[in-house]
């Protein structure tokens, strides 16, 4: 991608969701929505773990925290009041980001080792949580009624879907937004070299929080509509095996570089999990996903997108020699 | 005129060990200070402690009279403290000028009454770049250079930094007489402009034609501080290099 | 209650003496090593359930099994380290990678243990699980006491192999200083094998040790990184006798919280305890 001015980008992006919202319109199949809401709802888990992750250098082990942070606050606001769907997302992203803010501040004073264990801890001491507090069903689980129709008179699914198709577009023009910006290239320093970033003037602590928190309100975000999506919902689906692993291998196969990689991934490899979960167990579904990752991150550390581009690099390589002959 | 660099009874402990004990330096403004010693002597975490990588359990820094303790290296950069690394650290994904355009962006535009623009930040990362001879570099990547281009990249990013005074870690090492001339060129202009250098290294004619004044410091002690003639002819700094 | 206390306390110092084994690992592999092996639960489940198979299928005392299970988790640590080492720490990656790495281990290890076994709870059978031992008020469960004293003298093997034993004091050199070592014309990446081997290796005894204590599922391992990374942290990691001291802590805060809020409340105990030694003492207890 050439450097095309952000709002540009923005731009095509609104329009490409436009009409891809349009499109949708034509389909009556309704597993295409069920499905299509679990690839975007990964298209935003993986750009907002790569906005930390790739463009930081800190690795978030915890998104299933973030993401069930999002669900949990749903479920409560449910109970309480039963909002409208976008306040429970712009609470659950509020919440989730508070969070991260408050962890953030804690741990990134530390080596990025320590931030990643902190993450896990978070994790697990979230879902204990969650799981002892009656209110939101504990362990049992909670149910929840999924309307019939949107406010527009249109099959729920299909208002969640184009919701989770409004929140990656947001997420990936954050993330766009981001890379060419001041704030990418302090993160970018952070990545390569969180010392010379301190020695260069770049307020290291700050710009490390800033991601984490936008980093963490985008997943909050996609969590929120999952309890409407699911019908019941329990701290083992909330905090599922699932979404830690995918969040992380998503990115890194297809590339950390770049808002490309997480789409990338998140396109391919939860299309292939929803096609294979029909056909092999969801187990060994899983499996796959590890093993694919571990290989990646061993043998293509740059991901897909990395691949593309070296092989770009290679086919470039004769033409200059040829002109410097 | 009073210190630039005000560093007073400046103690380090890592555990049971003294790295640094009761050190006292004072730098004036556009001093050149040249500041050598063995290998473990200090040296590094000496200005670790100024820069803020480290901290100092005892001692204080005073820098343009403000006191430096607890202000994030960051800070320190802004208020007109550069250094550059023993060890270069570039940032590697970005390309040369880009590695620049950080201390400009993050230093230089975050200091009261300053904004450049991006155009401006352009012209000043090309001037500091045909400063340093890397201006043919400009778009290469920190693995593309040789050992003395990323010196010079060092040195270049923390001169981007506009900085009042300059610690230079070893910039030398390794290189060949003519490339340490080249480095010692640059940091001669660098002082008639206007910076305090403060030099470190352990190739003494280069720190000896360069420094106004010597400091020498030996197991975490200072034991020489003074004109560069009389303080090689110091005997404990004599013992220290030769031996008895 | 003065008894349920004394009784919560003596079974925390017991569950933290296996802690000590669990940990033990880690505090090489992290502690010393720098390498953040985020897998090393999975290969204690994995040890659990190896100890399973051969008790029931041969009939083998589940902590004869962890012996015999050593040579092989070494060799396991020697390929994994290999591994770690030709695609991370020789290239200079960051950290991000090899912290995926591991994590892509534990997940897989996770998973594969969970299509071969399923997901039921499996425990082995011994003379000496079941029988207790009495001391006063104090009951000592003989399933708590074995894995203890199993834990205590591997632990206690290490800490003499590392003082006293020449590969040993490597080890101890190459966690300080890699140069110096390699002055001495030491290869620092042999000496780093065999130490990370030796890491894994106590997972197949600590295995085993877990599954004469309670009943193992393939996911229970999740719960264990963060207790392990706790006791590490906290005891400022590489340090042998701190680490005792913090997986003794651990143990008896868990099960006092068990006995007194509930067991559910348990794994966020360790991590909790993590959390706050991260952001207020990240040096540990006896900090370094």
């Amino acid at each position: 991608m050439r450097y095309l001015p952000t709002r540009y980008f923005c731009l095509i992006a609104v329009l490409v969701t436009l009409a891809l919202a349009f499109a949708s319109r034509l389909v009556t199949n309704d597993y295409f929505f069920f499905a299509g809401y679990v690839v975007l709802q990964y298209v935003v888990m993986a750009t907002a773990w790569n906005i930390l992750g790739g463009y930081t250098g800190y690795v978030n082990f915890g998104t299933a925290g973030f993401f069930a942070i999002g669900a949990y606050s749903a479920v409560v606001l449910h109970k309480l009041i039963d909002p409208p769907l976008m306040v429970s997302i712009v609470v659950g992203g509020a919440m989730a980001g508070l969070v991260g803010l408050g962890m953030g501040y804690l741990t990134l004073r530390l080596r990025g080792v320590f931030f990643a264990i902190a993450t896990l801890a978070l994790a697990i001491v979230l879902q204990t949580l969650i799981t002892n507090w009656d209110f939101v069903g504990g362990s049992r689980g909670v149910y929840i009624i999924r309307p019939e129709t949107d406010p527009f008179g249109h099959p729920y699914i299909q208002y969640l879907f184009l919701l989770m198709l409004a929140l990656s577009t947001v997420a990936v023009c954050i993330a766009r937004a981001i890379e060419h910006s001041k704030l990418g290239y302090g993160l970018a320093t952070i990545r390569d070299d969180e010392l010379a970033a301190e020695a260069a003037g770049v307020p290291t602590l700050k710009l490390k929080v800033i991601a984490t928190v936008l980093s963490g309100a985008l997943m909050g975000m996609a969590g929120a509509p999952l309890p409407y999506y699911v019908t019941y919902l329990d701290p083992a689906s909330g905090f599922n095996l699932a979404f830690a692993i995918n969040s992380i291998a998503m990115p890194l196969i297809g590339g950390t570089s770049s808002w490309l990689g997480p789409v990338i991934g998140a396109l391919l490899l939860a299309t292939i999990q929803q096609v294979a979960t029909v056909t092999i167990s969801s187990a060994l579904n899983l499996l796959l996903v590890g093993v694919i990752l571990v290989v990646f991150v061993v043998a293509a550390p740059n991901g897909i997108v990395g691949l593309f581009e070296r092989g770009v690099r290679a086919r470039r390589r004769p033409a200059a020699k040829k002109e410097a002959a | 005129m009073s210190a630039l660099l005000q560093v007073d009874k400046l103690g380090k402990r890592f555990g049971g060990f003294v790295a640094l004990e009761a050190i006292d330096l004072d730098v004036a403004p556009g001093e050149r200070v040249g500041l050598i010693g063995p290998n473990g002597s200090g040296k590094s975490t000496l200005v670790n402690c100024i820069t803020g990588a480290l901290r100092n359990e005892s001692g204080s820094v005073h820098f343009d009279g403000k006191r430096l303790d607890g202000l994030p290296t960051h800070s320190r950069t802004r208020l007109g403290l550069a250094r550059s690394f023993q060890l270069p650290k570039p940032f590697r994904s970005m390309t040369v000028a880009e590695n620049l355009h950080v201390p400009a962006l993050y230093t230089v535009n975050a200091r009261h009454g300053q904004h450049l623009s991006h155009a401006q930040i352009d012209v000043r990362v090309e001037e500091v770049l045909t400063q340093v001879g890397l201006h043919e570099k400009a778009d290469r990547r920190p693995r593309d250079l040789t050992q003395i281009e990323m010196r010079k990249l060092e040195l270049a990013r923390a001169m981007t930094a506009a900085p009042k005074l300059l610690i230079a870690d070893e910039a030398m090492a390794g290189l060949s007489h003519s490339e340490i001339d080249d480095i010692l060129a640059l940091l001669v202009k660098l002082n008639e402009q206007g910076v305090t250098v403060i030099l470190i290294e352990h190739i003494m004619r280069a720190v000896m034609s360069f420094s106004q004044r010597l400091v020498v410091l030996v197991a975490g002690r200072k034991i020489a501080d003074g004109a560069p003639e009389d303080v090689v002819r110091n005997p404990e700094v004599v013992k220290a290099y030769i031996g008895e | 209650m003065l008894s349920l206390l004394v009784n919560a306390v003596v079974s925390g110092l017991l569950l933290g003496g296996f802690y000590a084994a669990v940990s033990v690992g880690v505090a090489i592999s992290f502690g010393m090593l720098d390498i953040a092996n985020l897998a090393h639960p999975a290969f204690i489940i994995l040890g659990a359930f190896i100890a399973y198979i051969l008790n029931t299928d041969f009939g083998i005392d589940p902590v004869l099994a962890g012996v015999l299970a050593l040579p092989f988790f070494y060799l396991l640590g020697t390929a994994i380290y290999q591994v770690y080492y030709y695609s991370f720490e020789r290239r200079g990656e960051e950290a991000l990678r090899g912290l995926a790495f591991f994590f892509g281990i534990l997940f897989i290890t996770e998973v594969a243990l969970i299509l071969i076994f399923g997901v039921d709870y499996r425990f082995v059978t011994a003379p000496y699980i079941g029988p207790s031992i009495y001391i006063g008020d104090a009951e000592l469960p003989l399933r708590m006491l074995v894995p203890f004293m199993v834990s205590l003298v591997m632990v206690g093997l290490l800490q003499l192999f590392l003082s006293k034993t020449f590969i040993g004091r490597a080890i101890l050199a190459v966690s300080q200083d890699d140069l110096a070592l390699k002055l001495m014309a030491i290869r620092p990446q042999r000496i780093k094998s065999i130490a990370f081997a030796i890491s894994i290796a106590t997972a197949a005894l600590a295995g085993s040790c877990l599954i004469i204590i309670q009943p193992v599922e393939p996911s229970i391992g999740r719960d264990y990184i963060g207790r392990v990374f706790a006791i590490v942290v906290l005891g400022g990691m590489g340090s042998f006798p701190g680490m005792l001291t913090a997986a003794m802590l651990i143990g008896v805060m868990e099960s006092l919280t068990a006995t007194f809020y509930g067991p559910s409340w348990s794994p966020a105990v360790a991590f909790g305890f993590l959390l706050l030694t991260l952001a207020f003492r990240p040096a540990g207890l006896m900090g370094r």
